[in-house]
C-alpha cells in the first residue's frame, strides 16, 4: 500500500474516520483552524455546528446514550474548552463514554498566558476518565485509538485529547499510520465473574424470602437488558430500575415496582426497606437512592455486580462482590438459576406484598380522565398525555428538575436507551442538545425533550443549531413560571420562603421565539385542550415544535423521602406521609 | 500509617492525577516522595497516610483505577521494609550533638558544622524519625527536610513492572 503522508490535523480526522466516528459536534476557534481546515477537506466524518460548547458535549453525550456508541466533540482552546467542561463532567457522572478533542495554544506558547490558553488538561482532571496532551503530531492515531478504548471499555467515561497548535500545521507531513494493536499497561478489565462468586451469590439469591433486582445505569453500558429480563423472571421478584436505569426492565411488565430512591414509588422503596436480599447490578447505591446510608437495607444481604472495582463497598458494604461486566455476570448467573430447575414460587407472597403497596399508594396512571378546578393542567397530566400519543416509544430527553421526575415516574419506558438525562451532576440545559445527539442518531424515531422553562433557557441557542440541520425535536415545555424543584425545597424546608425562584414577568414568549428560528409554537393553558395539542405536536412530523404547557405552579413531586430517613419514610403528599 | 508504593507512568500529568485524587476524594497525604525508577518509562511513589480512618481499601482501587497507575501496593499490610531519610540543622556544635545523640541508636551523620550550627542527617523509621523531632523541638531547632518515607517489600516480590497488556482488534 501506498504511503498515506498527513498532517497532524488530517491525521487526527483521518483516525477519527477510522474508528468509525462519522459525525462530530463542535465549534471552530483559532487554535482548532487547522483541524477545522482538515474536516473540509474531507466526507467521512461530518461535523455538527452547535451554537456553544456545552452543546457540543451534551449532543455527544445524548448520541452516546442513545447508540451506545462514544460521542465525539470538538472545541477551541481557553473559551471553548472551558465551555465544555460541564458537559465533560455530566458525562463523567454517569460514566458515558465521550471522546473531546481540544485545540491548545502553541507548544512554544503554553504557559505562557498566551491568548485562549488555558490548562485544559488541569482543570479537566478531575472529571475525566483519562486525558492526553498530544507531544509529538506522529502519535495522534495512536493516541486516538488509546483514547476511545478507555472511553468505551470498562466502566466508560469521558477522555480529553489537548492538541497544540502547531502539532496540526497542515505544512508539516508525515506517514499516516492508524494501529492495529494496542499497548497499555496494567489497563485492567473485568468480564465475567468467578465462579465461587457466581455461586455464593446464587445460594443468597434462592434462599432469601424477601429478594429484590435493583439495577442500574451500568446494566444499561453494558447492553445488559435482555440478561436482566430473563433473570426477572427466573427469580419472579420484584425488580426496580434507577433514575439512570430506566427502561433497562421493562416498565409495563408485572414484576416492575418503578424508579426508586429520592422521588422513587411507594412500592420500589417499600420493597427496598423490606427486602432480605438486595441485588445491585450497575448500580452505585448513591445518595439519591440509599437516603440514609446508615439505616439502609438493615434487613437485607447485598449482591453488588460492577465493573468498577472502586464502587464496591464505597458506600455500603456488600455480602458479595461479582467485579464484572453485568451482562456476562447475569448470564452466569441464569445458567446457574436454571441448572437447578429454580422454583421461584417461594417469591409469590412477597411479589403479592409488593403489589399492594402499589394499590395503597402507588403512583395514579391515569389522571388524564380526571377533571381539575379551573381547568388547570397537572404536570403529571402532560407526562401522561406525551406517553399515550408517542405510545411509549419516543427517545425522552429531559433537563433537571421536577419535570425530570415526573417524566422518570410517568413514561413507561420499556427499552434501555430511550430515556436520556443527566443523573449524577444533574445538569440544567442538557435536554435540548442531547435530543440533538438522539435525533442525528436516529432520524427516523421520535425524539422528545420534556424541560421546564428554567432548564430550556440554559441551551435555548440550540434552536438555532436546530434549525440549520432540521432536526424536528418534540420541546414539551412544563411551564411552571418558577424554578420548580427549588421552591418544592422552599416549600417543604424553608418555611415558603421563595428566594430567587421566580420570573414570572420576564419570561419570553417561547412561541415567538421558537418562531424566530424557523420552529413551530404552540401553547396550552387548559386541561380541555391539551391531549388535541398534544396530537398535533407529535403529528407535525417534519417540524421542530415548542409545546409550552402551563402547568399547575403548585404541585410538587410525590413520593419523596425524608432527609436522613430511611427508604420507608416518605412524603407522599403535602398532607400525607410515611413516618411520624 | 499506612505506607503506599505505587509504580505509575513516567507521563506528564501523572503525579498530579494521583496528588488531585487525593484531594478530590478527600484524603490526606502525609507525605510524598516520587522518583523514575531503573525502567525510564516508570516512576515509583511512596506516600504516607496517616488519616485515621481513612478507607485505605477506596484509596487503593481508586488509585489503581487511574490509566497511568500501574501498580499499587499497601506496604504496611505486607512483608515490607520502610525507610525515611531527615536533614536537620540546629544551633548546636558538632560536639553537642554528638553528645545529644548518645542515646539514640539512629543512624545518622554530621554533613557540616559552620558559625555553631551543625547540619546532620539521620536514617530511619518515619515513626522514629517523628519521635526524634517532637524531642528536638525543646532544642533550638532550626529546619527539617525530610524524604518521606520509601519502601520495598522483602523476598521474591515486587510491583510487577512488565505486564503489558495487548489489545488487539480484528
Amino acid at each position: 500500500m501506498a504511503k498515506v503522508m498527513t498532517s497532524g490535523g488530517e491525521a487526527l480526522i483521518r483516525a477519527l474516520a477510522d474508528e468509525n466516528v462519522d459525525i462530530i459536534f463542535g465549534y471552530p476557534g483559532g487554535a482548532a483552524l487547522h483541524i477545522y481546515d482538515a474536516i473540509y477537506q474531507q466526507d467521512r466524518v461530518q461535523h455538527i455546528l452547535v451554537r456553544h460548547e456545552q452543546a457540543a458535549t451534551h449532543a455527544a453525550d445524548g448520541f452516546a446514550r442513545a447508540t451506545g456508541k462514544p460521542g465525539v466533540c470538538l472545541v477551541t482552546s481557553g473559551p471553548g474548552a472551558t465551555n465544555a467542561i460541564t458537559g465533560i463532567a455530566t458525562a463523567y457522572m454517569d460514566s458515558i463514554p465521550l471522546v473531546v478533542i481540544s485545540g491548545q495554544v502553541p507548544n512554544h506558547l503554553i504557559g505562557t498566558d498566551a491568548f485562549q490558553e488555558t490548562d485544559m488538561m488541569g482543570i479537566s482532571r478531575p472529571i475525566v476518565k483519562h486525558s492526553f496532551l498530544v507531544q509529538k503530531p506522529e502519535e495522534i492515531p495512536v493516541i486516538v485509538k488509546k483514547a476511545f478504548h478507555i472511553a468505551t471499555s470498562g466502566r466508560p467515561g469521558p477522555v480529553v485529547i489537548d492538541v497544540p497548535k502547531n502539532l496540526t500545521d497542515p505544512n508539516e507531513k508525515f506517514e499516516y499510520k492508524f494501529p492495529s494493536d494496542l499497548y497499555l499497561r496494567s489497563f485492567a478489565l473485568y468480564n465475567e465473574a468467578k465462579n465461587s462468586e457466581v455461586k455464593k451469590a446464587v445460594k443468597l439469591l434462592t434462599e432469601a424470602e424477601r429478594p429484590v433486582i435493583y439495577a442500574g445505569g451500568g446494566a444499561i453500558n453494558s447492553n445488559a437488558a435482555e440478561e436482566i429480563y430473563e433473570f426477572g423472571k427466573l427469580m419472579g421478584c420484584p425488580v426496580t430500575n434507577t433514575l439512570m436505569g430506566l427502561g433497562v426492565y421493562p416498565a409495563s411488565d408485572e414484576q416492575f415496582v418503578g424508579m426508586l430512591g429520592m422521588h422513587g414509588t411507594y412500592e420500589a422503596n417499600m420493597v427496598m426497606h423490606e427486602a432480605d436480599l438486595i441485588m445491585a447490578i450497575g448500580a452505585r447505591f448513591d445518595d439519591r437512592i440509599t437516603n440514609n446510608p446508615n439505616k439502609f437495607g438493615l434487613q437485607a444481604k447485598k449482591i453488588h455486580i460492577d465493573s468498577d472495582p472502586s464502587s464496591i463497598d464505597k458506600i455500603i458494604d456488600v455480602d458479595v462482590a461479582m467485579t464484572g461486566n453485568a451482562k456476562k455476570v447475569i448470564s452466569q448467573i441464569n445458567k446457574e438459576l436454571k441448572a437447578m430447575n429454580f422454583d421461584n414460587k417461594k417469591f409469590d407472597g412477597w411479589m403479592k406484598k409488593a403489589m399492594q403497596w402499589r394499590a395503597e399508594h402507588g403512583l395514579n396512571h391515569n389522571m388524564l380522565n380526571q377533571k381539575n378546578a379551573g381547568d388547570i393542567i397537572l404536570p403529571q397530566q402532560v407526562i401522561q398525555s406525551a406517553y399515550k400519543v408517542t405510545d411509549g416509544k419516543a427517545f425522552v430527553t429531559s433537563d433537571v428538575g421536577q419535570h425530570q421526575m415526573f417524566a422518570a415516574q410517568y413514561y413507561h419506558f420499556n427499552e434501555p436507551r430511550k430515556w436520556i438525562n443527566s443523573g449524577g451532576l444533574g445538569t440544567m440545559g442538557f435536554g435540548l442538545p442531547a435530543a440533538m445527539g438522539v435525533k442525528f442518531a436516529f432520524p427516523d424515531e421520535t425524539v422528545a425533550c420534556i424541560t421546564g422553562e428554567g432548564s430550556i433557557q440554559m441551551c435555548i441557542q440550540e434552536l438555532s443549531t436546530c434549525g440549520q440541520y432540521g432536526l424536528p425535536i418534540k420541546i414539551i415545555n412544563l411551564n411552571n413560571r418558577a424554578l420548580g424543584m427549588v421552591k418544592q425545597w422552599q416549600d417543604m424546608q424553608y418555611g415558603g420562603r421563595y428566594s430567587s425562584i421566580s420570573y414570572e414577568d420576564s419570561l419570553p414568549d417561547f412561541i415567538k421565539l421558537a418562531e424566530s428560528y424557523g420552529h413551530i409554537g404552540m401553547k396550552v393553558e387548559k386541561l380541555s385542550e391539551l391531549e388535541v395539542a398534544m396530537e398535533e405536536c407529535f403529528a407535525l412530523k417534519d417540524k421542530l415544535v415548542f409545546l409550552d404547557v402551563y402547568v399547575d405552579p403548585d404541585e410538587h413531586v410525590y413520593p419523596m423521602l425524608k432527609a436522613g430517613g430511611d427508604m420507608s419514610e416518605m412524603f407522599l403528599s403535602k398532607t400525607e406521609k410515611t413516618f411520624k | 500509617m499506612n505506607h503506599i508504593a505505587l509504580l505509575m507512568e513516567n507521563q506528564p500529568g501523572a503525579l498530579s492525577r494521583v496528588i488531585g485524587l487525593f484531594s478530590q476524594r478527600g484524603y490526606n497525604i502525609d507525605s510524598l516522595s516520587v522518583a523514575p525508577t531503573q525502567d525510564e518509562t516508570l516512576s515509583r511513589l511512596t506516600m504516607t497516610i496517616g488519616e485515621e480512618g481513612a478507607d485505605i481499601n477506596q484509596i487503593l482501587k481508586q488509585l489503581y483505577k487511574l490509566v497511568d497507575v500501574v501498580m499499587v501496593q499497601n506496604l504496611s499490610e505486607a512483608d515490607a521494609l520502610t525507610l525515611e531519610l531527615a536533614i536537620i540543622k540546629l544551633n548546636k556544635t558538632k560536639a553537642e550533638v554528638e553528645g545529644f545523640f548518645k542515646n539514640y541508636k539512629f543512624e545518622r551523620e554530621i554533613l557540616d558544622e559552620k558559625d555553631q550550627y551543625t547540619v546532620f542527617k539521620v536514617l530511619g523509621d518515619t515513626q522514629e524519625i517523628e519521635k526524634l523531632l517532637s524531642e528536638l523541638k525543646k532544642e533550638e531547632f532550626l529546619e527539617v527536610t525530610r524524604s518521606g518515607t520509601l519502601g520495598m517489600t522483602k523476598g521474591n516480590e515486587s510491583l510487577a513492572t512488565n505486564d503489558q497488556t495487548k489489545i488487539s482488534y480484528d
